[in-house]
């Protein structure tokens, strides 16, 4: 039996809650909650996140990795260059001038960290994206998405659900 | 005080700010017109000096940098801005700061690019350009690793791309709002292909959070850092009048100062042109006068602690140029200087004044020129009352080439600033909209707690 989409539209955070407390309760055969199901709504909402449950950021990760990575490895490039390609005469001063290099190992750590930051954001949102086999523009008007992904013998028993808490719109899509 | 209405709809949001990227007032095409034409003049000027050489702008020994880097100090500092209130409100959860971060943003950005070109520009020779970078090389020329000059161009390229990767990361909710509602054409492909297929689901918008969280998080750090080793271009030279220790901050606070003020003007200017009055209302008008006058008196005890430390110091060239200052060639500007810098700003504490758009529109431009004119007294009346007495009778003005490539770098801003503002959305919808609903939801309790308090089933 092949998968199938369905994309119902909410007017409100309270409504979708309700459809998602619901779905997680529900045994539906094809159906798991937290892999087949996708909230989309038209502004940040921590509550989104609560009834969700809890799901893992992990761009700090990369944010830590990019920012210590990105700044010891240009401390240790500029030190290397400047004792190799830089031991000019200079006057007593010391070859490998510390104080200076801090500032731009400060620089380069921060360079690193935004920039291994938004490579993380990419990474984790999965963006770059294909839009998604149903899309509504009202989602990024005014109104809350369910998108949910189940067997064909469910999508009835999803539809009621979804109309229970006054889906006001429903749009279904084979799946591949 | 009229603020956002909490029962607006959230499509009308989208409707008026997709209105601003195609039907904007003709004002707005006044501006660009003007604007493209004092970059002509700039271009003119440019060329000109390209090819006779630095000396058209009055350039000598001791006066090697003039309006250039005075200028280019100043749009550094306004890049502040955006920091200030993306960054730093952001993190301080200050709401108002929503429907104007955005274009503080662009402000940043396309502040920073100009200030980019003065560095070229007071170079002479343009193609010698790549210098400035610490790259290594084998050519008998050294980048100096000690000099700010070269730490000033590693935290500008930080500082630059970071703000364009902040402000491209804000701005993909509403990107993916432009491709949702544009009718299908050029403006269409290009929202299309900058959303990156941004469709607000849970996973995007989590990981969103904390991006933009943890970017804010770096800037802040980062402006600090940039116009403290634009101080330290001064301050580890040897000339007078730039060795006092608050200097760091003292630039640190100019730069807030001056980004403050023109986030007051180019919010006038975009609440007039792209009819944005029911965004940009008189209460956050309020709340940056306030601010700005905050800094306004910041900027003004440093300044003090300044002429303090140099008057009671044992410095005395540093002192024989403050009174040179005040008393002689650049009296005039010095003056004019602190008058703008520190007594305009008190039209800012009467409250009849704050909101008032045509008097805050000129105090803004006041404060601008005040800080302007700081840089500038920064750096030309050391060259002027240096060291060597050689250098006491060289004061210079600078000539028509300088005042025109100074002029067209604000025609260059405004060019940059105003496309950006017809091409993306200059009020974030998608935080507008947080903004409406948390505003409601609090309304919402407060009415139950009334209620319940009414009923007697309160707080006992």
């Amino acid at each position: 039996m092949g998968k199938r989409h369905l994309l119902a539209l909410f007017n409100n955070f309270d409504e979708a809650e309700a459809v998602v407390r619901e779905l997680r309760s529900v045994s539906l055969k094809g159906f798991d909650a937290s892999k087949d199901m996708t909230v989309k709504s038209p502004i940040e909402h921590p509550e989104v996140e609560e009834f969700l449950g809890d799901k893992p950021v992990r761009v700090q990760w990369f944010t830590l990795f990019g920012a210590v990575g990105m700044g010891a490895l240009m401390f240790l490039l500029i030190s290397a260059a400047q004792g190799n390609f830089f031991a000019q005469m200079k006057g007593g001063k010391p070859i490998v001038p510390f104080p200076p290099n801090f500032v731009l190992t400060y620089e380069m750590f921060i360079l690193g960290g935004v920039y291994i930051t938004v490579l993380g954001f990419l990474i984790c949102a999965g963006l770059p994206a294909r839009r998604s086999p149903l899309y509504s523009v009202k989602v990024s008007e005014d109104q809350i998405g369910i998108l949910v992904k189940s067997e064909e013998g469910s999508s009835a028993t999803l539809k009621s659900i979804f109309t229970k808490h006054n889906a006001l719109e429903i749009q279904e899509e084979a799946g591949k | 005080m009229k603020d956002i209405r909490e029962d607006i709809a959230w499509a009308q949001i989208n409707k008026d700010v997709l209105k601003s990227l195609e039907n904007p007032r003709k004002l707005y095409w006044v501006i660009l017109f003007i604007a493209i034409a004092m970059v002509g003049v700039a271009v003119g000027c440019e060329v000109y000096q390209y090819n006779t050489g630095l000396g058209v702008g009055n350039f000598d020994n001791p006066h090697v940098w003039g309006l250039y880097i005075a200028t280019f100090i100043f749009w550094i500092g306004m890049s502040h801005s955006g920091t200030l209130l993306s960054a730093i409100l952001h993190l301080m959860h200050a709401d108002w700061r929503k429907p104007i971060y955005r274009f503080a943003e662009a402000m940043t950005t396309f502040s920073l690019m100009t200030a980019g070109l003065f560095v070229a520009v007071h170079l002479g020779r343009v193609w010698n350009i790549y210098f400035a970078l610490p790259y290594p090389n084998m050519r008998q020329v050294w980048p100096n690793f000690q000099s700010p000059l070269l730490w000033d161009a590693m935290a500008i390229f930080t500082y630059l791309s970071s703000s364009i990767l902040f402000l491209y990361v804000g701005m993909i909710p509403d990107l993916a709002i432009c491709r949702d509602n544009m009718h299908p054409g050029w403006r269409k492909k290009l929202y299309t292909a900058i959303a990156l297929g941004w469709e607000g689901t849970d996973r995007q918008w989590r990981n969103f959070r904390v991006t933009y969280l943890t970017i804010a998080c770096f800037l802040i750090p980062l402006a600090v850092s940039v116009h403290s080793i634009v101080a330290s271009d001064f301050a580890m030279s040897q000339q007078p009048g730039w060795h006092i220790t608050s200097f760091p901050p003292y630039f640190v606070a100019g730069a807030l100062y001056s980004g403050c003020a023109a986030i007051i003007t180019l919010f006038i200017i975009l609440r007039y042109v792209f009819k944005f009055e029911e965004y940009m209302t008189m209460s956050i008008l309020k709340k940056i006068v306030r601010l700005t006058f905050a800094i306004a008196m910041v900027w003004t005890y440093l300044n003090l602690v300044e002429y303090a430390s140099v008057w009671y110091g044992d410095d005395q060239a540093a002192k024989h140029l403050l009174i040179q200052k005040a008393t002689g060639t650049y009296a005039p500007f010095w003056w004019m200087m602190n008058f703008c810098g520190s007594v305009v700003p008190f039209i800012m504490f009467f409250k009849r004044f704050q909101t008032h758009i045509p008097v805050m529109f000129s105090v803004s431009l006041l404060l601008n020129l005040g800080m302007w004119l700081e840089r500038w007294m920064i750096v030309s009346p050391t060259f002027a009352d240096g060291y060597y007495p050689w250098t006491w009778d060289h004061d210079q003005w600078p000539s028509f080439v300088q005042w025109g490539i100074v002029f067209g770098s604000f025609g260059w801003f405004a060019m940059l600033f105003m496309i950006f503002c017809k091409i993306f959305p200059s009020v974030s919808m998608y935080e507008v909209k947080e903004m409406v609903y948390h505003r409601s939801l609090a309304t919402k309790k407060l009415e139950a707690t009334g209620k319940l308090a009414a009923t007697g089933k309160g707080a006992h």
